[in-house]
């Protein structure tokens, strides 16, 4: 039975470097996956391509590529390595270039596909109403990006044309792994039980370290070993459709079935209909049974016809957020924090700031959880007071963090470490299209 | 019957999307489910985070009694989703841990 090693380079942009190398090193792989894009992503690195035609992709690209493609170009004549990744952002096409250049470099022709079409910003009807109940036309020039979820497909095509790196911007994240499984196996793209199962493999890999022991432990509850070396996940894929999700030995982490039911439902609604451009799956039924040490058999996934539709991220301007912390500590200190918010918040109304939204929180006490349930711990020794707002205009955002600082020598007694800053909101809403509407590309960089 | 901290009979992990929220609950033994499955409803959550809600959100609960799984969608949780919140924890990642210590009755000594 032939089995198919793919392993997952990175669960966001910023994500460790090292386990990926380590994985390129010694994970004896087929596939190496680079999930990349979360969701406003592709609108902040479409205005840097708006800046720049040859910026607007993930700015660890050239780091992670000099890293990795030395044993892409080194595992031509054995064992072949191929790199999948959604880096390209709002420019796989300048990725894809800066890619092949690396390459070359480093001693190596490689074939480098850049897939495009998820760029539907000029086919979407201005009338089209999105999930924050407005239209494109109605948030007009606010409007900066709008992505649709790509499937398979590209990336499948740029497989069959023997690519060795695919660039991608948006798609769906289990996509990128489950489109290796499906050119790999020639499983039938509507086979949609077998995709269903793909999909799960492409969902619990899609996050790198969370299902090998990262974002888990727990101490004296959940106990993991070696985090500070965490070792990026593995699935075996049999052409039978059988899945052991593992690491590298050595690595820090643990795979056991707990880290993976708690991935299995991150991020997931209801887990009978995750929907993906490539399936409608069903994790409903998924079994993860512990083989040995770090290796786990997941099984039992199913799926159905896939949505008729796609989703599209709009990324828009949505105007500014002010912010301003300061501590308080010692005796009273929770106190005179609450003195110091009160404070904040009448200057607030006696200097005129127009917010369209505003907080102030304590945090240590009740920034995460709501004052409710923050009440029941005990009184903490320190708390610092934050105050954010997001305003139409950055002048009014500017404030907020002034009249936090402002506290220094007009508040309460005791405050330290005030901070302030402002940042302009890019925000994310989604909407629908008919999938016809939408067609992968792919880009060769070969000559 | 003994009361019991959630945090001793399960784990958890959330994740968002949007402006929803969802909590995974696992049992650690198989045999505890049930005690969750009965105490932890979909309304028990509603009220314990009902400062966190909007009005009128209802939250929704699934079942995964082979994984001694529930899967809790808190919608409208997240004040607008993570690129738009004024939070702190714009994701809403820290909201599991808070589950965690509801009080369970559990039968005869506890674990």
């Amino acid at each position: 039975m032939k089995v198919l090693r793919i392993g997952s380079g990175a669960g966001y942009s910023g994500d460790r470097i090292e386990p990926a190398v380590e994985l390129a090193e010694k994970g004896e792989l087929d596939y190496l996956v680079f999930e990349c894009l979360a969701e406003r992503t592709i609108a902040l690195a479409q205005q840097s391509r708006l800046a720049d035609s040859e910026a607007g992709f993930d700015p660890l690209l050239e780091e992670r590529m000099r890293r990795i493609l030395p044993y892409v170009v080194s595992s031509r004549g054995g064992r072949r390595l191929r790199v999948i990744t959604n880096m390209g952002a709002a420019n796989p096409v300048a990725a894809a270039r800066l890619v092949r250049r690396i390459a070359a470099e480093l001693g190596g022709a490689l074939k480098v596909a850049a897939v495009t079409g998820d760029d539907v910003l000029a086919l979407v009807a201005p009338d089209s109403l999105l999930d924050n109940q407005q239209t494109l036309a109605q948030m007009g020039d606010r409007v900066i990006s709008a992505n649709a979820y790509l499937g398979i497909e590209g990336i499948v095509q740029a497989l069959q044309a023997d690519a060795d790196v695919i660039i991608t911007g948006r798609v769906a994240d289990p996509s990128l792994f489950v489109a290796p499984q499906v050119f790999e196996f020639g499983w039938a793209v509507d086979n949609w039980p077998v995709i269903g199962q793909a999909t799960l493999v492409g969902h619990l890999l899609e996050c790198a370290g969370q299902i090998t022991g990262g974002y888990f432990a727990d101490p004296g509850f959940k106990d993991v070993e070696g985090l500070a070396r965490l070792g990026f996940p593995i699935a075996e894929v049999g052409s039978d459709g059988s899945v052991v999700i593992t690491k590298v030995a050595g690595s820090g982490g643990c795979v056991t079935p707990a880290t993976c039911t708690e991935q299995l439902l991150y991020e997931v609604h209801d887990p009978a209909a995750y929907l993906t451009p490539d399936v409608t799956a069903d994790f409903s039924g998924a079994r993860f049974d512990l083989l040995e040490a770090d290796r786990v058999a997941v099984s039992g996934a199913s799926g159905s016809a896939k949505p008729s539709s796609l989703k599209v991220s709009v990324g828009y301007l949505d105007g500014w957020i002010g912010e301003g912390q300061i501590s308080y500590g010692g005796p009273g200190a929770l106190a005179r924090a609450k003195l110091a918010r009160e404070i904040v918040l009448e200057r607030l109304r006696l200097v005129g700031v127009e917010c369209e939204d505003l907080r102030a929180d304590l945090m240590g006490v009740d920034s995460l959880h709501g004052a409710g349930i923050g009440a029941r711990g005990p009184e903490p020794w320190e708390v610092r007071l934050r105050v954010a707002a997001r305003c139409a205009l950055k002048g009014d955002a500017l404030k907020i963090g002034n009249e936090v600082e402002t506290l220094y020598t007009n508040g309460p007694a005791g405050g330290g470490g005030a901070v302030k800053s402002v940042r302009q909101v890019v925000a994310v809403a989604s909407l629908l299209v008919d999938r016809a509407q939408v067609l992968a590309r792919v880009h060769l960089e070969d000559r | 019957m003994a009361t019991v901290k959630l945090r001793t009979l399960a784990h958890s992990r959330t994740g968002d999307k949007g402006d929803t929220s969802n909590i995974s609950v696992i049992a650690y033994r198989p045999d505890d489910f049930t005690l969750l499955q009965e105490q932890l409803t979909a309304e028990r959550v509603q009220d314990y985070f009902a400062e966190l809600l909007p009005a009128g959100a209802q939250v929704k609960r699934y079942e995964l009694p082979h994984l001694g799984a529930l899967n809790f969608i808190l919608p409208g949780a997240l004040k607008g989703g993570v690129t738009r919140s004024l939070a702190v924890d714009a994701h809403g990642k820290c909201l599991g841990a808070a589950l965690l210590d509801i009080a369970i009755e559990a039968a005869g000594t506890p674990h």
